[in-house]
């Protein structure tokens, strides 16, 4: 790695996999419910993820020391806030149909437990870059994870990935339809969220015996 | 640095200074993106009221398609060809009623000397006048709100609702094109009096076909948004019905 040392490098690639935020920390997991049916929204929750907690990682970090150790909590929260409230002004301005499809699921990055978890764990005690890099691949590994489960929950509940017809048409009986094939409707729906995310623990923690914990 | 960021007083300060700051950043940033945000609201307006018209680029038999942005202004143009607004009886010529906030309106209506502003818009789709009215009232959680297109009989040519926070799958599904195109050709009016339109549930008409039953088919677990669905149909058109009476005239 000629750009980033090791340790570096583990710090964005670590969270992808062998610590997840989602599927080894098991947290963010009320908005990856909530938005995956289709891959559109999925993408831009994780892009708007990796901005908030990328850039408040960094300003947490640089704030280290001068932030008094009692009001901790609501200084992260106020950068948290700060940082959502830009997100959704600009989606606002420029994407206004798909701030209205995110409506209040934006709000919620705020309350995303990831985004405080790492505030807390290690922007407060490590130096910008290396908070930088901590926020970046946290928040690639809960996007990675939100892509995953949108693609499956859209091409079987809808038939479709980002909008485009893979099954062909349900309507009009073309492709797969003419042959009886349906859309699973359950797919769509909250629950088969959390079936998919657990089939995705369960595919990862077989294949990666170290994760399975010792009772 | 030597700051005893233990200290009462540095906390107050820090706290203060964290404040203003924070401050003064949203309000800039508010400032800088509020005309792109104001333009979005009125060209989504726009579209729904065209949508309500059946002014749509729907293809597929589920979609729910507006006009899209570059040939937006131009459609609203073509198709909306007076706008007004009624205002205790009178009607009120204005070129841009379709600003006006029927949520502030309904505000100011509470005081029971002030008489609501009614904006109407009157259009004109393959040789026949439209009117197209907006809505407003609360489904289960939050407002729901649309636009009912009707010809001058009251019997409704089209209509968009849409919603700020309903159950997705259930209340939400009021959005669905095939909940909204049950309304077509259904009449606000029974024997020439005002009725309204039902959402209900078990009428023996699944499929919408009987249109003179000022009913149509409810959704399978939102009886409260159908209700609320109802209910602002019932109250907010009724206001307009002299409007329309004064047309048979």
């Amino acid at each position: 790695m000629g750009l980033l040392s090791r340790k570096d490098a583990n710090l964005i690639l670590d969270p992808l996999a062998d610590n997840n935020p989602i599927t080894i920390q098991v947290l963010g997991i009320c908005s990856a419910l909530a938005i995956t049916a289709k891959l559109v929204p999925s993408v831009v929750m994780a892009v708007s993820v990796i901005f908030v907690l990328g850039v408040g990682n960094v300003i947490i970090s640089l704030m280290r020391n001068i932030i008094p150790s009692k009001i901790r909590i609501i200084v992260q929260l106020i950068v948290v806030a700060t940082l959502v409230i830009i997100v959704d002004q600009v989606l606002k301005a420029f994407s206004y149909e798909l701030s209205k499809e995110l409506s209040v699921f934006i709000g919620l990055i705020i309350t995303n437990c990831i985004i405080m978890g790492r505030f807390e764990a290690f922007a407060l005690g490590n130096g910008p870059w290396k908070s930088f890099l901590d926020g970046i691949g946290n928040a690639l590994g809960y996007g990675l994870i939100l892509v995953v489960v949108g693609f499956f929950r859209e091409l079987f509940g809808s038939g479709t990935l980002f909008g485009i017809e893979i099954f062909g048409n349900p309507v009009e009986k073309s492709g797969l339809y003419a042959y009886g094939y349906e859309n699973n409707g359950f797919m769509v729906l909250p629950p088969m969220a959390l079936i998919v995310v657990g089939i995705i623990i369960w595919v990862q923690r077989s294949r990666n015996k170290d994760l399975i914990e010792e009772n | 640095m030597a700051i005893n960021t233990e200290k009462n007083s540095y906390t107050v300060i820090f706290a203060v200074v964290m404040v203003v700051v924070v401050g003064l950043l949203l309000s800039g940033i508010s400032q800088v993106l509020k005309p792109n945000i104001d333009a979005n609201k009125r060209a989504e307006k726009q579209k729904n009221i065209l949508y309500a018209m059946g002014v749509n680029e729907n293809q597929g038999a589920n979609d729910v398609v507006f006009v899209s942005d570059d040939i937006l202004q131009e459609k609203f143009d073509t198709y909306i060809t007076e706008q007004f607004y009624l205002q205790g009886g009178e009607k009120v010529d204005d070129p841009e009623a379709y600003l006006i906030d029927i949520k502030k309106e309904k505000k100011k209506a509470e005081d029971p000397s002030y008489d609501q502003k009614l904006p109407l818009f009157k259009g004109t789709k393959d040789g026949k006048d439209l009117y197209v009215m907006p809505v407003r009232g609360k489904g289960l959680w939050d407002a729901i709100w649309g636009f009912v297109a009707v010809d001058e009989t009251m019997t409704i040519q089209g209509v968009f609702f849409d919603h700020k926070g309903e159950t997705p799958g259930l209340g939400a599904e009021i959005k669905q094109r095939y909940f909204m195109d049950d309304f077509e050709g259904e009449s606000f009016l029974d024997d020439g009096q005002f009725e309204g339109i039902a959402v209900a549930k078990g009428n023996n008409d699944p499929k919408n076909e009987d249109k003179s039953d000022n009913e149509v088919d409810a959704l399978a677990g939102a009886t409260i948004t159908g209700d609320g669905l109802a209910t602002m149909l019932r109250k907010d058109v009724q206001k307009y019905v002299p409007f329309f009476k004064s047309l048979q005239n």
